[in-house]
């Protein structure tokens, strides 16, 4: 859908002459001596699948902002391609005129700003329009669809106020409804959230991923927040010193930083909402065995029997034998019995907790209808405690 | 230390020399503008003189109430104009308002665009702030002997001194107010899609509005301050009885016109300003 290509952003006057020293290897702050240019983004090359949120991750000053910039000619590209899909399949956008691209910006990527950006002049419902006015619709297409949209994101009875009269969460909502009236794929977003509330932040991130499931867009989020990467990611690309470090899931991420500077970053997450049952069992293969059960935890005697389907084999609890339940996606942990449990591989590592703390039994982990591990409390702890992380 | 003294740089012969070549090489020209610029601001004086003063102080008084909403300004503005008419500097007042309104116009023609261009255009303002520095420096009466020697006796020589001396401030506060357009409004413009047309007239003017107004509102005051100085080259209006109670020593023509000028001036102030301007 969008696809950076070993883009270099350059600020400065006649930024060629970084180009060299950029290949050589040079640091940024040498180059800064040296041409006195900044070295915005180097070499970055990034593919967005279309219906994706990609997080763009950084500390400021990294280059994420300047990156997502060049997707729709905010930054000039100083070397690379940016690829859009088009009608006429990935074309580049450095090689469109100034009207080709405008047409993109109004029909192909919308974006929502970290100060909101809205025009204090204009009425709420303007501040909407402003994009559809400019595409050149009729009037009252115009006012249907800002109705519409200020309705989606819960601002219908503010249409006639100034952005001033409104919250920073509700203008950045009216930010919001502006970017998606321009019915683009894409939409960049550069920090949008990072100027509210830690309450109103989380807000918009759950409005965000209800939105996205209604409207599937392609989305490229620019954070220098991980928890929100985490949780609203498919993909995330780290950036340091205008470089991608690690483009990778969100698990992956936390699984397997590339390098120290994404283990800092990691290192404080919270792998609740990220890590999934299959990183966090104990395989069978490692578990002891005896008189073909295996043995789940010696001190509380507690055996498994593997059965020929998952749900055939039978838990030992000292001389008490258990039956195995099935949980699915769509279950409520509630109905659970007080007994062991099957679990699929892609479970989060919070539901995991959830059944084990209603069931008061261990988890086992079915990947491609078989058993494949067990989770219990030590698994447990030992993420918690960030040692999945230190294995590596 | 006398050779400091003993020759003396010929600069105030340059500048006669330099005027005296224009008048030579392009006195036709000058004499259009003058002709032109004298018909239009006589058209303008007529026009405003043939409204019955009740007529126009009734205007004046909407004017005030659509502007600030506030009845206080039009019950001022009425009582200033009646008192004036009364004391019998009718004809005066309407000059001077004539000849303020039309250098502010002309001020804000150029001076806005001026302001625009010299905003997104670095150099030239860099070529342009010791020119506006010179021309708001320069004591105003200095102003009036050029234009004197260029354009006649007359109204013309003080209108063309009102506007080189009032046209700094609106080029000034529209390029400081362009200037200061936040950058994220500039990119939210052009994330969703203007021309750069459209920038400028959506983003940019909306943006910088408070400015430039501040602007025009300077720029009516120095007018005012300006136009009455112009009576010394013989511009009409409330200055010419200033001038004239100045060389007879009459206190009471004195006062009066001046008391005239003073209210003016504040209703100017007033109406120049919107209600949240203040």
């Amino acid at each position: 859908m969008i696809e950076f290509k070993d883009v270099d952003v350059i600020f400065g006057k006649r930024p060629e002459r970084a180009l060299a020293l950029l290949d050589q290897g040079m640091s940024r702050s040498e180059i800064l001596a040296t041409t006195g240019l900044t070295a915005g983004v180097r070499n970055a090359s990034l593919s967005v699948a279309k219906g994706e949120i990609c997080v763009l991750m950084g500390l400021s000053g990294s280059g994420k902002s300047s990156l997502l910039r060049t997707a729709n000619g905010l930054n000039p590209i100083t070397r690379g391609e940016v690829l859009l899909e088009t009608d006429q399949g990935m074309q580049n956008f450095l090689a469109f005129n100034e009207a080709e691209k405008r047409k993109i910006r109004m029909d192909r990527i919308t974006m929502v700003f970290q100060k909101f950006a809205l025009m204090p002049w204009l009425t709420v419902a303007q501040n909407v329009a402003f994009g559809l006015e400019q595409k050149g619709l009729e009037r009252t297409q115009v006012r249907d669809r800002v109705m519409h949209q200020l309705e989606l994101v819960g601002l219908s009875q503010w249409a006639t106020k100034k952005p001033s009269e409104l919250s920073g969460g509700m203008q950045q909502r009216v930010g919001l409804a502006r970017a998606l009236a321009m019915e683009t794929d894409i939409i960049l977003m550069d920090e949008p959230f990072s100027a509210l509330d830690p309450l109103i932040r989380n807000q918009l991130q759950d409005e965000l991923l209800r939105l996205q499931e209604q409207l599937n867009k392609t989305v490229v989020f620019v954070s220098h927040d991980l928890d929100e990467a985490l949780k609203l990611g498919n993909h995330i690309a780290i950036m340091k010193d205008g470089e991608i470090v690690q483009h990778d899931t969100p698990e992956n991420i936390v699984l397997n930083p590339a390098d120290d500077y994404v283990r800092n970053f990691v290192a404080h997450t919270n792998p609740v909402e990220v890590v999934k049952a299959k990183a966090l069992l104990t395989p069978l293969s490692e578990l002891p065995t005896l008189n073909g059960e295996y043995c789940l935890s010696r001190r509380h005697d507690y055996w498994l029997k593997l059965g020929e389907t998952p749900l055939n084999s039978r838990v030992r609890f000292g001389s008490a034998e258990h039956d195995l339940q099935n949980w699915s996606a769509d279950s409520p942990i509630e109905s659970l019995l007080k007994q062991p449990t099957l679990v699929h591989a892609n479970t989060l590592m919070k539901t995991v907790m959830e059944i084990r703390y209603h069931t008061g039994h261990g988890v086992l982990v079915v990947d491609e209808n078989k058993v494949v591990g067990y989770i219990g409390d030590k698994d447990i702890y030992h993420a918690m405690l960030g040692k999945l992380f230190e294995d590596e | 230390m006398d050779w400091i003294t003993e020759y003396k740089i010929p600069v105030g012969d340059w500048a006669e020399d330099l005027i005296d070549g224009l008048i030579e090489h392009s006195g036709e020209f000058f004499d259009f503008i003058a002709m032109s610029l004298e018909f239009l601001i006589q058209g303008l004086i007529d026009t405003l003189s043939s409204l019955h003063p009740l007529a126009f102080i009734v205007l004046v008084a909407a004017f005030a109430v659509w502007r600030q909403r506030r009845v206080g300004t039009a019950i001022f503005c009425a009582l200033s104009l009646l008192l004036i008419w009364n004391l019998g500097y009718w004809q005066q007042t309407i000059e001077t308002l004539s000849l303020v309104l039309f250098a502010t116009g002309s001020c804000v023609l150029i001076g806005v665009p001026v302001g625009i261009a010299a905003a997104h255009r670095p150099m030239l303002y860099r070529f342009l702030r010791p020119v506006l520095d010179l021309m708001q420096t320069i004591p105003t009466f200095v102003y009036l002997i050029p234009t004197l020697t260029l354009f006649g006796l007359g109204v013309v020589p003080g209108l063309i001194s009102t506007i080189v001396f009032a046209l700094a401030a609106p080029i000034r506060l529209t390029y400081l107010g362009i200037s200061e357009v936040p950058t994220e409004l500039l990119e939210a413009g052009k994330a969703f899609g203007c021309t750069n047309k459209n920038l400028l007239v959506k983003v940019e003017i909306p943006a910088a509005m408070s400015s430039i107004r501040a602007g025009v509102t300077q720029c009516i005051m120095l007018s005012l301050s300006m136009v009455v100085i112009a009576a010394l080259v013989g511009a009409d209006g409330l200055g010419k009885p200033v001038v004239r109670a100045l060389n007879t020593v009459d206190i009471a023509m004195g006062f009066e016109a001046g008391l005239a000028i003073v209210l003016v001036a504040i209703m100017l102030d007033r109406l120049s300003k919107s209600r949240h301007q203040e």
